[in-house]
């Protein structure tokens, strides 16, 4: 029924212009060509569009709407409670853009992003290279460089919060027998911004060093040898053939390293829950929080998530143009 | 495509109202022979679910071992013990009961959770059901919490409050033998304690509950219910605030530590590096698993230290509720009856020294031969039943970030009860 109405359709305005029958034709012989392809991934499309696109949907247009927990509507055995959640259009988007709430926690999140993934690349890289020469113990050093990252996120986070403990934790009982005085680590700001981001290091570097150590074999050693005939110092060599060569591999794993820092939420959440105060509270433990505490609000939270997800597709394609002006497509 | 979104939300509505005003007639019916049924236990049948938020280590074999005596009591109903952390259940059955999957029949809720959890309509309105038996028995404060609207949603399990719990040896090597009844003799106590002994006086928990007692003693609130009005920016509390850093800067206690530091007061009180700490009935069977108090003689419990005003401390407890989702209405009912009867309280009494909410369980021989038990009754007493409104819970989390800066000597009291009062304006728009 549907099909025959559509069909008449296409038809109709085929018949309008010359030029539209034409380009129908082609289409219409590339799917007949390649109609197991689209068999094949449709699928996939659905699977995608039920997982991904439906609760993004779903996500934009509570952030559009005032819904909490109170005003969602549900029927729970005798309880009836109705929907009383209205459209608001941007109210919420208005209202975090113009709290100094949300500049504070951003510039915290840059800050957080930056400084981790900075250490991350630049320790990663520079292990990748001490284990990219001959030396002994090779595999057993890979392999106890690794281990940070064979930790489940959360396991390392609760050793580290123990470690991190001001009267009772190893780090301070090391500070004390070596005739310093203990530190509140995780009780003030500063320290426990450096906490923090001590622990993303440490569990984020392996991946770094891994990833490097890939880019690094896959350049030529012909490119060296040529390189030191021609009389290159080792800074020369790093600079013109290592530097290069590991674009391809570094551009897409700091890419990614910063989507997963800025999203970064069980090292911020299991080790400060945000504290002291809300100091080490980054956006995404923020949207949590608004989403996952006490009375939830879901429109405000989809708003926050709304907003970080804009922010890293803008930064995503700001990085990407960047690389394309430099020659790198990916 | 807005307005249809509206028209839509708006069908939705009136749709959910004809619904509602039908499931209320109907319910009402099936209450009736569901409760006449209830008279035989071996005719009730199903499995019900319980989330449990004890300790599981020190205080789950005595529940474990109270379902043992309820299945054995109705032969035909099985029950599910799942013990949910303290910290995690209120979020988890949030999420459970919104999903409309995986929610218990039965939640062990907080007292300070069961109005948010009834105003969202998870929980069973519970009157004229068999839950609910002589509830004129229980006591007024844990009762109230049960209450929304007027109508019961819970029913109280065991209730509670702080208290200052103190090594006994210590302070005698300080030369006291009682304990401190005012702040000042608390300051001057841990202070001497801490110079005789070398031992920390006092350890403070970093947490909005534990805050309380020193608001309460300087004759400060949060809210005024009655009025509608927000009352955390006053004199009063910014003199209890003041307090609390004068026992931190004079080293009456030790500036405590903002992470764990529930975990750390117990273990210096456990481990005897610390003489005294704020903590309630709940505390005690895992105190006595501390190398100091092998002999149980050895811990001292007495009433919070008063501040200018009197000696007060929140009311806390636990009632049981249930899900309004529950497919096993009848025998959730029956659990509920069975473990807030008086015999139930008393058995959890005797072991590991919860309280009782019942009046009349405190006349049993068991509860009265508990010497904590005894011990916290008067203290119970006197205990300051907190604002049951939904919105209770989230009073907490901007006191503790209050409380947290002013630890860290980021902030004067006056600025946090500031900010603390700016952000419960954010929660109660409408209340002055």
């Amino acid at each position: 029924m549907n099909g025959t109405t559509s069909d008449r359709a296409a038809d109709a305005t085929g018949v309008r212009g010359p030029g539209r029958r034409e380009k129908a034709g082609p289409a219409r012989r590339a799917m007949a060509r390649h109609w197991y392809a689209w068999a094949m991934v449709v699928p996939v499309v659905l699977v995608t569009g039920l997982l991904i696109g439906w609760p993004l949907v779903r996500g934009v247009y509570l952030s559009l709407t005032d819904a909490t927990e109170a005003t969602m509507g549900r029927t729970i055995g005798v309880n009836v409670i109705p929907s009383t959640y209205e459209f608001v259009g941007l109210d919420n988007y208005v209202s975090i853009l113009g709290s100094g709430l949300f500049w504070e926690k951003l510039v915290w999140t840059v800050i957080w992003t930056v400084v981790c993934v900075g250490l991350h690349y630049s320790l990663g890289l520079g292990l990748a290279m001490l284990l990219n020469r001959r030396v002994r113990f090779r595999s057993t050093y890979r392999l106890l460089l690794i281990l940070p990252w064979a930790i489940p996120g959360f396991v390392a986070a609760f050793i580290w919060r123990y470690l991190y403990n001001s009267d009772y934790g190893v780090i301070n009982a090391m500070l004390k027998a070596a005739g310093f005085g203990a530190v509140g680590w995780l009780d003030e700001p500063t320290t426990a911004k450096i906490a923090v981001i001590a622990v993303n290091v440490w569990m984020g570097v392996p991946f770094m060093m891994i990833a490097v150590l890939g880019g690094l074999q896959s350049i030529p050693g012909e490119l060296y040898e040529a390189a030191e005939m021609d009389g290159a110092t080792p800074w020369q060599r790093f600079r013109h053939i290592t530097v290069p060569g590991l674009r391809t591999v570094s551009s897409t794993v700091v890419l990614l390293g910063t989507i997963w820092t800025f999203n970064m939420f069980p090292v911020i959440f299991l080790i400060t829950r945000g504290g002291p105060g809300s100091s080490t509270e980054i956006l995404v433990t923020y949207a949590y929080r608004e989403a996952f505490t006490s009375i939830r609000n879901y429109s405000g939270s989809a708003a926050w998530g709304m907003i970080i997800l804009l922010l890293l597709v803008v930064l995503a394609l700001v990085y990407r143009r960047a690389l394309r002006r430099q020659g790198e497509v990916w | 495509m807005m307005r249809r979104a509206f028209s839509a939300a708006t069908i939705v509505a009136a749709l959910a109202l004809a619904v509602s005003a039908c499931g209320g007639g109907t319910s009402d019916s099936a209450a009736a022979p569901a409760q006449s049924a209830a008279a035989d236990p071996s005719k009730i049948s199903g499995e019900i679910t319980w989330w449990d938020t004890v300790r599981p280590d020190s205080e789950g074999p005595t529940f474990q071992a109270l379902i043992k005596e309820f299945e054995a009591k109705y032969p035909s109903i099985k029950v599910k013990y799942v013990n949910v952390p303290s910290d995690q259940a209120q979020g988890q059955f949030q999420t459970a009961a919104q999903a409309g999957t995986g929610a218990p029949d039965v939640i062990r809720s907080e007292v300070a959770w069961t109005a948010q959890f009834a105003s969202l309509g998870y929980l069973q309105p519970l009157d004229g059901t068999r839950a609910v038996e002589n509830e004129s028995d229980f006591m007024a404060s844990p009762l109230s919490s049960t209450k929304y609207n007027g109508k019961a949603y819970a029913v109280p399990q065991v209730t509670d409050t702080l208290a200052l719990l103190y090594n006994k040896k210590l302070l005698e090597k300080a030369g006291y033998d009682k304990a401190p009844t005012t702040v000042e003799e608390l300051k001057k106590v841990a202070l001497d304690v801490k110079s005789k002994t070398g031992v920390n006086g006092l350890a403070l928990n970093v947490d909005s509950y534990f805050l309380l007692p020193f608001m309460y003693g300087e004759g400060g609130d949060l809210l005024d219910v009655q009025n509608k009005k927000i009352v955390v920016n006053s004199p009063a509390n910014v003199k209890a605030m003041a307090t609390v850093t004068d026992l931190i800067t004079s080293g009456a206690a030790p500036k405590p530590a903002t992470q764990d530091s529930y975990a750390n007061a117990m273990t210096a009180l456990k481990d005897g590096k610390a003489a005294m700490i704020y903590n309630g009935p709940w505390a005690l069977s895992e105190i006595y698993q501390g190398k100091e108090f092998k002999d149980k003689a050895n811990l001292g419990i007495a009433p919070v230290p008063a501040g200018s005003a009197k000696a007060g401390a929140p009311t806390g407890g636990w009632n049981l509720a249930i899900y309004a989702g529950s497919k096993n209405l009848g025998a959730s009912y029956e659990f509920v009856r069975f473990m807030s009867t008086a015999e139930a309280q008393a058995k959890v009494a005797k072991e590991i020294s919860l309280l009782p909410t019942r009046t009349s369980a405190y006349g049993n021989p068991d509860v009265q031969g508990n010497k904590d038990v005894a011990t916290f009754k008067p203290i119970i007493d006197t205990a300051v039943a907190r604002p049951w409104i939904p919105e209770g819970g989230q009073l907490f989390q901007p006191l503790l970030e209050g409380y947290q800066a002013i630890v860290g000597g980021k902030t004067t009291p006056e600025d946090m009860l500031k900010k603390v009062d700016s952000d419960y304006h954010g929660i109660f728009k409408d209340w002055s």
